[in-house]
């Protein structure tokens, strides 16, 4: 149809359209190569034995044995599903409750958001180099508390090995929080003025008309929040490596970084392997049966 | 005060009639209560507010000082003596290894990263969200879905097939190499971004300059182009932001050369050698996140729009 002109005949198929498919060139490669491509490559080798190089001498399950069996690997799960965890509710359960502040035709809107948006701007290595100043023993809160008279007063997760997630946590919630407060006021403006009339005349209180009526409406902006919240967590290494780098110890490990350290520095790529492939399986469990309600059976949000 | 929610219904009732003090028929809201009110939530988010300043406001304070006040003061403590020093050593002689010409080389290289990357992601996907809105052709909606599906995939499952991909055409270590990456791990969400965006256009212009016989290109250049100014801007902020603020892609793609700021910056201040200095670290932590700072402050409410796009759609 584009610069062809074939006479009568049917023009051929391929050369249909050829501008269009010369300009999706980029995308048809990224999307079978590496998105496609890529990700099979990587789980095919995670049954192999490669150490420095990869090399195509497949062991089976061994490397997911080994994977399974190490200390370091467990330990970054337990972090990833506790800091997972807290970070889902506690970025849901503060978004919402930010957005529906927001929600109440306040003044000066544009500043408070402002204000809460803007960590979200900033990178996780700036995050955790700030968090890490904070929460510095000898000079942040810690210290800070102690000097108003609280002596015993102890809050130094960067340095104690059980708390160290919580460290984190709490940086993580203070980049990430604006976006969902944002995200959910977006929802909490789509929705009808008229209910809040309805719910007023009816005389139900103020929480209960939020609880009861409000959220199963927003069903759909929680799980798009959710599956947004949830794909970053999975992510997490930058926060961790500029925080604590893994520290102190290995307490504060997460899978991406297990994984980045296994291929780039331990040189033994078959457990790097194996052990994005368990990522990329984590993702799976919360993506496919989001993909399903969403796009798959019953159409029926809107 | 008198445009709260509850009390929109009754408003003109109760200014016509009665007065204030009077509630209206429907209104049962005293002004003393809806005060507390205001005060629970205003106060509330001012809290907040301060919560979230109080880093930004720490960061600026430390990197005032001079080593000796913040051994013996409190991080919160305004500077007693300001002292610009602490910006001059971050900017020009802070160390990493056996470098110490500071965070200006990790600045430029970040700059040389991420103005070639922004503009060729932009393109890239532009074009490509382009052709899967008006030129569909037999098999692109496949392709578009894995490329969206791909993007939730994470990137630790591709980096090592990446790094042979980049290692077979020679580019693996160098800047051209770091583009293509962050060329191909944008496309998903602006492809996404601007198919969605020339898909609401309306089709008759579509048609008409069709009809005119203009073609592909021609009408991506001469309409569609002027026709979508603002979402390129959305875009240009998406993207100057996530690829300044990256780290993995830049430690995995790039030699110590080339590192961006943002591996610079880590490197300087996780360093184990030395004496730590807080004042240098937090000047160079503020000078690494003052890029995408600055873009947010200046674009406002776009910023808002780009993440929500990115975000929501997705």
């Amino acid at each position: 149809m584009t610069a062809l002109t074939r006479g009568s005949g049917r023009p051929n198929q391929w050369l249909r359209n050829l501008n269009a498919k010369i300009a999706s060139i980029p995308m048809i490669l990224t999307a079978v190569v590496i998105f496609l491509g890529g990700t099979i490559w990587t789980v095919v080798y995670s049954f192999t034995n490669s150490k420095l190089l990869p090399r195509l001498s497949f062991v089976g399950l061994d490397q997911y044995e080994r994977l399974w069996a190490a200390p370091r690997w467990i330990i970054s799960i337990q972090n990833l599903a506790l800091y997972g965890f807290f970070s889902l509710v506690f970025s849901l359960v503060i978004g919402f409750v930010l957005a529906a502040l927001m929600d109440q035709k306040i003044r000066f809107e544009n500043t408070f958001r402002t204000i809460m948006l803007y960590p979200f701007a900033l990178s996780f290595i700036v995050t955790g180099l700030v968090w890490q100043w904070l929460l510095n023993p000898q000079f942040g809160i810690q210290s800070i508390v102690r000097s108003l008279g609280w002596e015993s007063f102890s809050f130094d997760p960067l340095y104690d090995a059980d708390i160290v997630i919580y460290g984190i946590l709490i940086a993580a919630l203070w980049q990430g929080t604006g976006l969902v407060m944002c995200l959910m006021l977006a929802g909490l403006r789509g929705i009808d003025e008229d209910i809040w009339k309805a719910a007023r005349v009816d005389g139900i209180p103020m929480w209960k008309t939020y609880v009861l009526i409000i959220i199963p409406m927003m069903r759909g902006v929680f799980i798009t929040t959710l599956v947004i919240i949830a794909s970053g967590i999975v992510k997490v290494y930058d926060l961790v490596v500029a925080q604590t780098s893994g520290g102190p110890g290995i307490a504060s490990e997460v899978p991406a970084k297990y994984v980045y350290d296994y291929m780039f520095q331990a040189q033994n790529l078959g457990q790097g392997f194996a052990a994005s492939t368990m990522m990329l399986i984590t993702v799976a469990i919360i993506i496919v049966p989001w993909a399903y309600l969403e796009f798959g059976g019953g159409r029926k949000r809107g | 005060m008198d445009n709260m929610v509850a009390s929109n219904g009754t408003l003109t009732a109760n200014e016509t009639g009665t007065g204030r003090i009077k509630a209206g028929p429907s209104g049962r809201k005293p002004r003393r209560r809806l005060s507390r009110r205001n005060i629970i939530v205003y106060g509330t988010l001012i809290v907040v507010a301060l919560y979230y300043l109080l880093p930004l406001y720490v960061m600026i304070v430390t990197s005032l000082k001079g080593m000796p006040e913040i051994r013996v003061g409190n991080i919160f403590a305004p500077p007693l003596e300001i002292t610009f020093e602490p910006w001059v050593k971050a900017w020009a002689e802070a160390c990493t290894g056996l470098n110490c010409d500071g965070l200006s080389r990790g600045f430029w290289n970040s700059v040389r990263i991420t103005v070639p990357s922004v503009i060729i992601s932009i393109a890239v996907a532009s074009v490509n969200g382009y052709a899967l809105a008006n030129w569909r052709f037999k098999g692109a909606e496949l392709f578009f879905t894995i490329l969206v599906v791909g993007a939730f995939i994470p990137y630790q499952v591709m980096i090592y097939p990446i790094v042979i991909v980049l290692r077979e055409m020679g580019v693996y270590g160098t800047l051209t190499g770091l583009v293509i990456v962050h060329t191909i791990f944008g496309m998903p969400i602006l492809t996404l971004l601007f198919r969605n965006y020339f898909a609401g256009l309306p089709e008759e212009l579509f048609k008409a300059a069709r009809v005119d016989g203009a073609g592909f290109w021609t009408i991506y250049f001469k309409i569609m182009l002027p026709m979508s100014l603002p979402i390129f801007v959305v875009a240009m902020i998406l993207q100057v932001t996530g690829i300044w603020n990256d780290f993995l892609f830049g430690v995995v793609f790039t030699r110590p050369e080339y590192y961006p700021m943002t591996v610079q910056l880590n490197n300087i201040v996780n360093s184990v050698q030395g004496v730590k200095e807080y004042n240098v670290n937090m000047a160079a932590t503020i000078l690494t996140g003052a890029v995408p700072l600055v873009v947010y402050f200046v674009s406002g409410r776009l910023f808002v729009r780009g993440i929500a796009a990115g975000a929501v759609k997705g």
